[in-house]
């Protein structure tokens, strides 16, 4: 049996210290309080200290509680039975099906030795234009979606979960709000997807432990899957919320802040679950989707910034459309030279008009008198924002070229477009 | 043989910093192995107060228990020397990450170390002195053939004053840990040398005679950097730039064509898979110099940031380690370490779990310093014998924001002899390399006449203002002679500042021909044009631009670069008019 303790000498936020000998780092305990049993895991050890945070929250919480080292580190069940499950952040069961014991593994393993990677090569078809024409998804991609409270990022994340070439899909979520977990499951129930999904979820009401352990959970499930040779998409959303529950435990302790508050190991932090990301040389992968919210819509803030450094570019989710400017797939030349001999051409043509298109818009708002030129860019970039920006369109990748040779083409002589003429015969329009 | 003094125990964990209690003497940043039943996971004492002293661990320290026994090595943070260093791929603290695969797979298994070097393999050894010669350490007693060099076996760095060979062994093959010779010092003693030496990572190999002062360029091949910012061989610069500003593409750029003999990659904490695009392809990628792969001069030191934060701490000393260590061959080296921000960030993680009074952003007090010891073991270094080998630093800064004012930054511009400031709005144009030209600057001289740069310098400036100006008033608002001007940086910077990086002529340009071609811009931009109007001058500038872009991408003197230049020059010498005084 293992030793009880039941002295609780320091309870500061959700954190716990007890004294008790023999107990390893990352271990985990239970504490049984009035008719509960929560989960708490040792973050510091100081002689016989032993500081914990208990997942549940420290309410309710009294000295003389009991506490039980339970002499393993954080756990999950790995079994094909996860599949079509919902779990709380810390692996419990969230849609009153049986709890998952067997087969339980060490969340946040190890680093992938970089000599076992091998370089991303397939596209992730998404049917969002925005994406796979301007800015391809890749499998083994870490990408965040930047954006700000109030866009539309769930549903964006739960369209591309369901429109993604992917085996499986694997949803953390952090700090959700209820509806937006209810949202989440419907859509994936509806559109027959929950079957190869599965979903971890702390909502805004649950206690902040729970969402640090989000990330952790959906990454050492997603890794075993994709050790078996799964190609796994993580959604993670929302990032932000982790980072602040980084923050709230480390003011806790007493670590000295460094960014705003955020704790001197942010980047690690972060950088820890991003790299989760992976394409196995002989087995699976793993593609993280992950929203970021923009704190005031700043990206120098410390967690988008941050983000950025570790990520591969970003998806700019701004008045409800991917922004051209800002987003950027930096795996995207891998894949886009292998669709079709347009892409690339379509790809940055397109785009230099819109930014020719912005400075014209500028220019008519301050009362500059707007040339035929002008006039033509105007007439393409309500066009291009109409037909291929909106999230509402919804078509493969060759019909969203094509589309762009229609725009093209109704908008601009063949020698304006600076497209050489080889593509040109072959792909624009007849009339 | 271990003592058992030199032994303490667990007493206090808080992420990955493990506080001990010792029985004897420990020595700061030495080793020190905490005991996990089999598992021996590697530390580095970082302090000492009393018997106490913290250690930061190389590793996860899940499971660490107080009480767990731990072992002080008496050796400091060292690496191994010697031939079979090249082409290899290490983890910060040396470890072979390929042979680490093959052994244990996908993951990087805790607590396992393997040697950096392979202790079975043979060298050929061809001795360069005899018994009785007078050495000092760094002397070379001979040489073993490594990929393309002469790989020097010398006479090791921590030995002081005159030696003398007493035992040389015969050409023939050998082992890194055979005795290939034996040296007596003054004092009568005798040591054994091998082809396999170790170094303590923090110090600087010093076994040379003179400091000399950087001054000739090195050729990067990238024309901005070159011509407006360049570096000199043993010189210093930095890279700071906001995320998607191009700071590894350039890094990947200088790392495959910089005209230098040995290139080190030290990534410290970045991303997995920019690291794995080294990795898979420069085995593949030719070296222009030496018609071989380009692994046969690049040594890898890659510690991602998913890796133990004290291993990327120590990972930019095991690069410039192993860098100093070619130098001494007479080797000039290139270490290019990204980003110095992560390992700054180590250092502020570790510094914040001591609990030390934190200075600016957090960071420690001794970041200045530990940046600047870091830069100052570049240089340019007259040996023994009079050749000279050389260290060149290029370290990636990744500023929190991409604000240039932060602690890191700023700690170290004060150090480095050039700055490449990345910027947002030209990464957002696609202007690459986003370097901007006018925040940029070097102590360094170019390969071009310094006159002809100002030049360039001048109309980038005037350019810029008439800019900001055509934004106020329009381009009707704007004289055609200025109007020209502003084209003419713009031109400028299009046709010779930016490089395509996707094609293989344009995205490396030989020192020949950047004087070649830097001639003819200086001529435009000295030359008056006399224009109808402001259509007509736009029309012209961008006739020309498309005309040299082409050019750009034609190999040097060429039929075609031949023809296209004819096409350049005679669009230029149709509108001549007068030049200017």
């Amino acid at each position: 049996m293992h030793k009880v303790y039941n002295e609780i000498i320091q309870i500061a936020g959700d954190v716990i210290t007890v004294e008790a000998k023999n107990v390893g780092y990352n271990e985990l305990a239970e504490v049984q309080t009035q008719g509960s049993i929560s989960l708490a895991q040792v973050i510091r050890l100081d002689g016989d200290r032993v500081s914990l945070q208990v997942l549940s929250g420290s309410r309710g919480i009294s000295t003389n509680d009991k506490v039980r080292f339970l002499k393993h580190p954080m756990q999950v069940s790995f079994t094909q039975d996860l599949l079509g499950r919902i779990f709380t952040g810390s692996g419990e069961s969230r849609d009153n099906g049986p709890a998952l014991t067997e087969n339980m593994i060490a969340i946040g393993g190890p680093s992938v030795n970089p000599a076992k990677r091998i370089i991303p090569k397939n596209m992730i078809r998404t049917g969002i234009p925005m994406i796979d024409v301007f800015n391809s998804l890749v499998e083994s991609q870490k990408l965040p979606i930047f954006s700000v409270a109030g866009e539309p990022y769930n549903p964006l994340l739960a369209r591309i979960a369901m429109q993604a070439e992917v085996d499986m899909i694997i949803l953390g979520g952090m700090g959700l709000k209820y509806d937006d977990y209810l949202f989440f499951k419907d859509t994936l129930e509806k559109q027959g997807a929950l079957s190869r999904s599965i979903l971890f979820v702390h909502t805004a009401s649950d206690p902040t432990v729970e969402c640090l352990l989000v990330p952790d959970m959906s990454l050492a499930v997603a890794e075993q899957f994709a050790l078996e040779g799964k190609r796994v998409l993580v959604l993670l959303t929302d990032m932000t919320n982790f980072a602040d529950a980084l923050k709230e435990i480390a003011i806790t302790m007493e670590q000295i802040p460094s960014n705003r508050g955020y704790p001197g190991d942010l980047y690690s932090q972060l950088a820890k679950r991003y790299e989760k990301a992976v394409d196995f040389d002989g087995a699976g992968s793993i593609t993280v989707l992950a929203v970021t919210t923009m704190p005031g819509d700043d990206v120098t803030h410390p967690v988008p910034d941050n983000t950025g450094y570790i990520t591969e570019g970003q998806f700019y989710l701004k008045g409800g459309r991917i922004e051209p400017f800002g987003s950027l797939s930096r795996l995207k030349q891998q894949v886009n030279g292998d669709t079709r001999d347009d892409h690339r051409t379509i790809m940055d043509r397109m785009i230099q008009f819109y930014a020719d298109y912005r400075e014209t818009l500028e220019k008519k708002s301050m009362g500059f008198q707007m040339s035929g030129w002008d006039n033509k860019l105007l007439k393409y970039g309500d066009r291009f924002e109409k037909e291929l920006m909106a999230l509402s369109v919804n078509i493969p990748l060759e019909k969203a070229l094509d589309l762009g040779w229609e725009i093209l083409s109704s908008t601009f002589d063949k020698s304006e477009t600076g497209i050489k003429d080889a593509l040109i015969e072959k792909y624009w329009p007849k009339k | 043989m271990s003592d058992n003094l030199r032994k303490g125990q667990v007493i206090g964990v808080n992420g990955n910093m493990v506080s001990v209690e010792f029985l004897t003497n420990v020595m700061q940043n030495e080793v020190a192995y905490i005991v996990q039943g089999s598992d021996r996971l590697k530390s580095e004492v970082i302090r000492i107060r009393g018997k106490r002293a913290e250690l930061q661990v190389f590793e996860d320290t899940n499971d660490i228990k107080i009480g767990d026994c731990v072992e002080f090595s008496g050796e400091l943070l060292s690496v191994e020397l010697g031939p079979g260093l090249l082409g290899q791929v290490f983890d910060g603290l040396q470890n072979p990450l390929p042979r680490l695969a093959q052994d244990h797979g996908f993951f990087l298994k805790r607590g396992v170390y393997l040697s950096a070097l392979e202790d079975d393999q043979q060298w050929e050894f061809t001795p360069t002195v005899k018994k009785g010669d007078k050495v000092r350490s760094g002397s070379k007693l001979g040489f073993v053939p490594e990929k393309i060099f002469e790989h020097s076996i010398m006479v090791p760095f921590h030995l002081s004053g005159e030696l003398e060979v007493v035992e040389i062994v015969a050409k023939g093959k050998y082992k890194i840990k055979d005795v290939v010779a034996k040296v007596k010092s003054l004092d009568g003693k005798t040591h054994d040398v091998c082809m396999k030496t170790i170094w303590p990572v923090k110090m600087p190999i010093n076994a040379y005679s003179k400091k000399l002062k950087p001054i000739k360029p090195l050729v990067s091949k990238i024309r901005i950097i070159d011509t407006l910012v360049p570096v000199a061989v043993g010189g210093t610069f930095c890279t700071p730039g906001p995320f998607g500003a191009g700071k590894t593409v350039l890094q990947h750029l200088l790392s495959r064509h910089a005209e230098v003999d040995v290139v080190v990659i030290a990534a410290c904490g970045e991303r997995a898979g920019e690291v794995v695009e080294v990795l898979k392809t420069f085995p593949e990628l030719k070296d222009p110099r030496t018609q071989k792969t380009l692994m046969d001069r690049t040594i890898i030191i890659c510690n991602t940031s998913s890796m133990p934060v004290a291993a990327r701490e120590s990972s930019v000393y095991t690069a410039v380690t192993i860098a100093e260590y070619y130098r001494q061959m007479g080797l000039n080296v290139f270490l290019l370490a990204d980003s110095t921000s992560r390992w700054a960030q180590a250092m502020r993680e570790m510094s914040g779990r001591l609990e030390e009074i934190p200075g600016e952003e957090a960071f420690p007090a001794y970041l200045e310093t530990r940046i600047a010891s870091f830069y100052e073991r570049a240089g340019i270094v007259q040996l023994r014998d009079g050749k000279t080998g050389s260290v060149t630093i290029g370290g990636a800064v990744s500023p929190a924001g991409g604000n240039f004012e932060e602690p890191v930054t700023q700690a170290t511009l004060k150090v480095v002899g050039a700055f490449h400031g990345l910027s947002r709005d030209r990464a957002n144009a696609r202007k690459y390399p986003a370097i901007d030209p006018l925040q940029s600057w070097s102590k360094y001289e170019s390969f071009i006449e310094f006159e002809k740069v100002e030049k360039g310098i001048r109309i980038l400036k005037r350019s810029d203002q008439i800019d900001q100006m055509m934004k106020v008033v329009g381009e009707e608002g704007t004289t055609l002679d200025d109007f020209v001007e502003y084209l003419k940086g713009d031109f400028f910077d299009s046709v010779y500042l930016q490089q395509n990086a996707f094609d293989e002529v344009d995205e490396a340009t030989i020192a020949d021909r950047q004087k070649y071609i830097f001639d003819i811009i200086v001529e435009i931009i000295d030359k008056k044009f006399d224009f109808k109007g402001k259509e007509d001058a736009r029309k012209f500038f961008l006739d020309l631009r498309q005309k040299f872009i082409n050019w750009n991408t034609k190999k040097f003197n060429s039929s075609e670069f031949k023809s296209l230049e004819k096409n350049v020059l005679d669009q230029i010498q149709v509108t001549k008019v007068e030049q200017n005084a």
